[in-house]
């Protein structure tokens, strides 16, 4: 068994981001993540983020995660990479399992900090089962972190962020994007994004969405179809493309599993992605020592997660008598204010109305 | 096929080739790369038949969640090949049914 004062469970923006913050004030710190590189989603973002300096704007996502890995290394953190937690038993023990070299093991925490992010959504259409139908979020991994081209001729459905930044991408890597399209009126991520691609020749193909994949061993062709005011799909406007590749761009949604073991109480937020434990303003949940930060506790985006991720550092540490509560409380203040800057403008609004409840329970 | 430069990233950082076996037949891949990024850069989209249909399946996550790219690795079924390190010599099958009894056979 292992023994830690404080476990993170994810080692990506959120959970490097309150490894940072703990092991600044001589926490004893484990990392648990299960793939090989730290830094989450953050190792395949390799566009540069935008906003202020305070949020690393200019700075590409695989830099940030380099940065805060080095930083929490710096700091004596220690990682266990590799490594999926299966599960909680009670409130501070933690099932881990090592999958190459199937050991099996328990880490026994004071403090437990959830911090696993999320995972994409499908979208069901006749043949989405059929290779060639992923993720995009598995394209961007397929085509940055492993560098092998999952497919030529691409087909994005959903014009979010993600959906927008991986349409770049697949060009980048060398792909022929045939089209974006989107079943709203309008296209769900910023404008920057959708300027970009539109520059590069990919059309956004509005109120159309995917109505089957056809193929035998593979994705060979897809039929689109164009949806009404209502979006109930127009007779007669299906059209058929050849294409090898479908990537899903139709939102997240919180990988909340392991809270839900620890009896934490959710609530149902849809511009949160769903089911999300309810926690306080120092990201506690209502369960005894675990804490959330980042995408589990509401899909947002990595800059978002990091706050988060110092929010819970800060309560965290302010359980275990680390910190003087006045010093905690002013140092929630700047983060919290970080974060409302954050959740400025149209997108951030939502999901500032969304959480501000919360925070105030 | 393998992006071997690319504009932001930069040249591919060479890594040892290793050779393994796909349904018996012998291929080249990168030493602790995952499987399906191997068997992709070999042009491989089906990696397991769905249990009643047999309907081919691949990559869809990458990340190690969904389970849909599992294959037989050196006899052990199961194996997630978006999340397991290509090693010298693996033996790699198909998995055609969700237990991976062919394993048994």
């Amino acid at each position: 068994m292992i023994r830690t004062q404080v476990a993170i469970i994810g080692a990506g923006p959120a959970g490097l981001a309150a490894a940072v913050e703990l092991a600044q004030e001589q926490v004893d710190v484990l990392l648990i993540d299960e793939q090989e590189k730290p830094g989450g989603q953050l190792v395949k973002q390799i566009h540069k983020f935008f906003g202020s300096h305070k949020h690393y704007a200019g700075i590409r996502g695989i830099e940030i995660a380099d940065q805060l890995f080095s930083e929490a290394k710096a700091l004596g953190v220690k990682i266990l990479a590799n490594t999926a937690a299966y599960g909680l038993f009670g409130n501070r023990q933690i099932g881990i399992h090592k999958p190459h070299t199937y050991e099996l093991g328990i880490v026994e925490a004071d403090r437990i900090i959830l911090a696993t992010g999320a995972s994409e959504n499908p979208l069901w259409f006749p043949g989405w089962t059929l290779p060639g139908v992923m993720g995009a979020g598995a394209f961007q991994t397929m085509i940055n972190v492993h560098r092998v081209l999952p497919g030529k001729k691409v087909v994005i459905v959903g014009s979010g962020n993600v959906g927008l930044i991986v349409a770049f991408q697949a060009l980048q890597a060398g792909a022929d994007v045939l089209m974006i399209c989107e079943a709203l009126p309008w296209v769900g991520g910023y404008e920057v994004h959708a300027a970009k691609v539109q520059r590069q020749g990919v059309p956004i193909c509005l109120r159309t969405t995917i109505e089957r994949a056809l193929g035998q061993e593979g994705v060979e062709k897809i039929v689109l179809i164009r949806l009404d005011e209502h979006g109930k799909p127009i007779p007669g406007s299906a059209r058929e493309i050849e294409a090898d590749t479908v990537c899903i761009s139709v939102g997240l949604s919180p990988l909340a599993e392991l809270a839900w073991m620890a009896g934490c109480q959710f609530c149902y937020i849809d511009a949160m992605g769903g089911w999300i434990p309810v926690h306080d303003a120092w990201m506690k949940t209502t369960a005894e020592n675990i804490w959330v930060a980042g995408d589990v506790a509401g899909i947002e985006e990595a800059s978002t997660a990091i706050e988060e991720g110092r929010l819970a550092a800060l309560g965290v540490a302010l359980s275990l008598g680390v910190m003087r509560e006045e010093t905690a409380i002013d140092r929630r203040k700047e983060v919290t204010e970080r974060l409302t800057e954050l959740r400025m403008g149209p997108f951030g609004e939502t999901r500032r109305i969304a959480k501000d409840p919360l925070c105030s329970l | 096929m393998r992006i071997m430069d690319h504009p932001v990233l930069g040249p591919m950082t060479p890594r040892r080739e290793v050779e393994f076996f796909f349904e018996g037949r012998k291929m080249k891949g990168m030493e602790g790369e995952p499987i399906a990024a191997a068997l992709m850069a070999m042009g491989i989209r089906v990696l397991r038949r769905s249990k009643w249909y047999g309907q081919p399946r691949g990559i869809f996550c990458a990340i190690g969640l969904c389970t849909d790219c599992m294959v037989v690795v050196d006899r052990v079924p199961n194996v997630r090949s978006c999340a397991t390190p290509l090693r010298e010599g693996m033996d790699i099958r198909m998995q055609l049914t969700s237990d991976g009894m062919r394993t048994l056979r």
